[in-house]
């Protein structure tokens, strides 16, 4: 499928994929999509950054390539590899057989034996159009990694010293996502498009609500929307809710079958908003249920 | 221009790329890193999107000229002033400049004089043992209420300067190098390295001779949390001289100071000249020999730094004397959070070179089940000492800090 033809396009195909975004984030989405450069999101854990990427490929019609940045990663993980056991053997039987050197030489080092990682498989042609190169979490590996992947994306190519270069023919749609746990170096920030996504409005998170969690209560969705925007006010807590555990308390609070909130569901399932002890504790009991009374009195005053 | 017909924000339609253009300056005026390159890709971005409405625009612009978060609020309102009037911003910007050199100026009137200082016949050793002998009492009061002060390290005597940074010189911190997933040649590495084995035996031919490869090694990020409060006064320029030393010495080492509230200094310590450091420093804190708040300062910590810096496995080196304003109060819980936070937590105490010192006080107690180590910091042995314990991995965890806990 072609890339949409304009913001306004961008932001029906995000819809049409479930994803409720702001004309903000549709207007960088479109931006990468027809200049043809990197889009990188910043942004709180669970706001729907890797969502975005999985959305496009789908929509879009595209393969979805995923690189789970992690500290160390190194290029054989990330690029590609030989697969030293096959040429082993390869070399084994070719000595047995009478081929010359040269030959085998020449063998060992092709295709065949080429294990391609995420970032070289992004950078061949595929009938579906070029992939979706998500890379995750950029901010968990360390510079070197960093650097290399400004080479590959600014010019989308690949150099294998035993073979040659490889070059995209399309180059890949590329969407970058970083918890900002560091702060990823300028040189490859400008090569991006650049989109902040923070926490949604109450009225967006609604929306959200509605899309990805239709099972649920429309009362239930206010009310449960209402006490996250709550929560994410407090300045307290060592990590806040993200839309993702939005939508996760809505589905287990759907499941038990709850069609208000009360004090009791909030305790049994606040494990689904909050992920840390501290943070439970803080919150569960006494402090749940003031929190659930201003919530259902300002519910109550504008309906 | 084919892709712009409708008329632009700004009114004329032929002068919206030479706006952009201006636009762009205005940004790089207040702050903003644009490059010219970042002004092709903006007009491309422009045509790409049309300029159908001011809210796309408002967008396009945005993707492509901010790249941190923070740069969010600079560029909202320069673009609303600008794109009303473009004359307006610029001629704003243009009233704040003299405001903008003066500081240097002073910079550099205060360097001469520090020149001529230097220049000067050093006093005969005076200077020499002043950390040794730092008083007791003063460093035992701490005050009730928050006082807003600049420090003035004009005051710092030469001699003074020279005696720390004797103490720094030796201070180069060898902390314990921790194996990462990469791999570097090493003949006598203990795994094969497949790879460079073949390349090797495409060159030569014959037999396979094996490459050996091993883990490369690198130092863990260092993170300096010190206090500058009243009661650690006394201390705190030896230990900016320290963090500006361990700064420019290493990668991955971050600084913050704290009092009544917490400021991240590393940008500042970045600079290569110690005084153009300490100026900066001076003017980012606004806490300096105030009251302390351990807990609050910590928490905020928590929430805000932990983690961006202590993500690969930090050492963190807490430099404080304990003593708290709030009598405690929330510091156990954060010292918790800090300490499954990170790597290795050691807590520097310059109290704790007292004979017969007990950590008596609430704050002491408070951190002390949270700290991995604790050692003295209050003159150059004390600092050799700290040196040498950093450079071993380091008893386990909890073990190390147990003889104090059960004096507390």
């Amino acid at each position: 499928m072609p890339v949409p033809a304009s913001v306004s396009d961008t932001l029906d195909l995000l819809r049409r994929g479930n994803y409720v975004s702001d004309r903000s984030l549709a207007t960088a989405v479109y931006l990468a999509l027809t200049l043809g450069r990197p889009l990188f999101l910043e942004g709180e854990a669970g706001v729907g950054k890797t969502e975005l990427a999985k959305v496009l490929s789908e929509t879009l019609g595209r393969r979805l390539i995923r690189l789970q940045c992690y500290e160390g990663l190194d290029v054989a993980s990330a690029v590609y590899e030989w697969n030293y056991p096959r040429q082993m053997i390869e070399i084994r039987l070719a000595e047995s057989g009478a081929e010359s050197r040269d030959t085998v030489e020449e063998e060992i080092f092709t295709d065949r034996f080429l294990i391609k990682r995420p970032l070289l498989q992004a950078l061949e042609p595929d009938i579906a159009g070029a992939p979706v190169l998500l890379i995750d979490e950029l901010d968990r590996t360390d510079e070197p990694f960093e650097a290399y992947l400004l080479e590959v994306l600014s010019d989308f190519q690949i150099t294998i010293p035993e073979t040659g270069t490889i070059k995209a023919e399309h180059p890949p749609i590329v969407v970058v996502t970083s918890n900002r746990t560091r702060e990823i170096h300028d040189a490859l920030k400008r090569r991006c498009f650049y989109y902040w996504i923070d926490y949604p409005s109450a009225e967006r998170e609604l929306d959200i609500l509605r899309v990805k969690a239709p099972g649920a209560a429309a009362a239930l969705s206010r009310e449960v929307v209402a006490f996250v925007q709550k929560l994410r006010e407090r300045q307290d807590l060592f990590k806040l809710p993200g839309v993702a555990e939005t939508i996760d308390w809505a589905h287990a609070l759907t499941q038990l079958d709850v069609l208000a909130l009360t004090p009791e569901a909030i305790n049994d399932t606040l494990g689904v908003l909050l992920k840390y002890q501290d943070d439970i504790a803080k919150i569960h009991g006494s402090e749940a249920e003031r929190l659930l009374a201003q919530v259902k009195a300002e519910l109550a005053a504008s309906p | 221009m084919e892709g712009v017909q409708a008329p632009s924000p700004s009114g004329g339609d032929g002068r919206i790329l030479e706006n952009i253009m201006y636009f762009a300056r205005t940004l790089r005026a207040a702050g903003l890193p644009i490059g010219p390159g970042k002004v092709l890709s903006a007009v491309e971005a422009v045509r790409a999107v049309g300029l159908e409405s001011r809210d796309d625009f408002y967008w396009t612009l945005h993707a492509v000229f901010v790249n941190r978060r923070d740069q969010q609020d600079l560029f909202d309102q320069a673009f609303h002033i600008f794109w009303r009037n473009p004359k307006l911003l610029e001629r704003m910007l243009g009233m704040m400049l003299p405001e903008v050199v003066l500081p240097d100026q002073q910079k550099g009137e205060e360097m001469n004089r520090r020149l001529a200082e230097a220049l000067k016949k050093p006093g005969d050793g005076q200077g020499k043992d002043q950390e040794d002998e730092v008083e007791l009492d003063a460093a035992m009061t701490f005050s009730e209420r928050e006082v807003l002060r600049t420090m003035d390290f004009e005051k710092m005597s030469g001699a003074e300067i020279n005696a720390a940074k004797a103490a720094i010189r030796r201070m180069v911190l060898p902390l314990a190098d921790l194996p990462t997933r990469r791999f570097e040649p090493n003949p006598r590495g203990h795994r094969t390295d497949m790879r460079a084995s073949f390349r090797a035996q495409l060159r030569s031919g014959g037999m396979i001779a094996l490459k050996r490869k091993t883990r490369q090694r690198r130092p863990p990020p260092l993170v300096i949390i010190c206090d500058i409060s009243g009661s650690m006064s006394r201390y705190s320029r030896l230990f900016l001289h320290f963090m500006h030393a361990v700064t420019n010495d290493r990668d991955r080492v971050f600084t913050f100071l704290f009092g009544t509230r917490l400021t991240a200094i590393t940008r500042f310590l970045r600079y290569k000249d110690i005084d153009v450091a300490l100026d900066k420093v001076t003017d980012a804190v606004e806490d300096w020999s105030g009251g302390t708040r351990i807990g609050e300062t910590l928490g905020e910590f928590n929430r805000k730094w932990s983690r961006r810096v202590l993500g690969q496995g930090a050492i963190v080196l807490l430099i404080t004397d304990g003593l708290d304003r709030d009598a405690g109060i929330g510091i156990g819980v954060e010292m918790d959070r800090l300490h499954k936070s990170c790597r290795r937590l050691i807590w520097l105490n310059p109290l704790l070179r007292y004979e017969g010192f007990a950590p008596k006080s609430l704050g002491m107690r408070a951190i002390l089940p949270h700290v991995d180590e604790f050692k003295p910091i209050h003159n150059l042995e004390s600092l050799g000492e700290l040196v040498a314990a950093l450079t071993r991995p380091g008893p386990r965890r909890l073990e190390a800090a147990a003889a104090w806990r059960e004096m507390g």
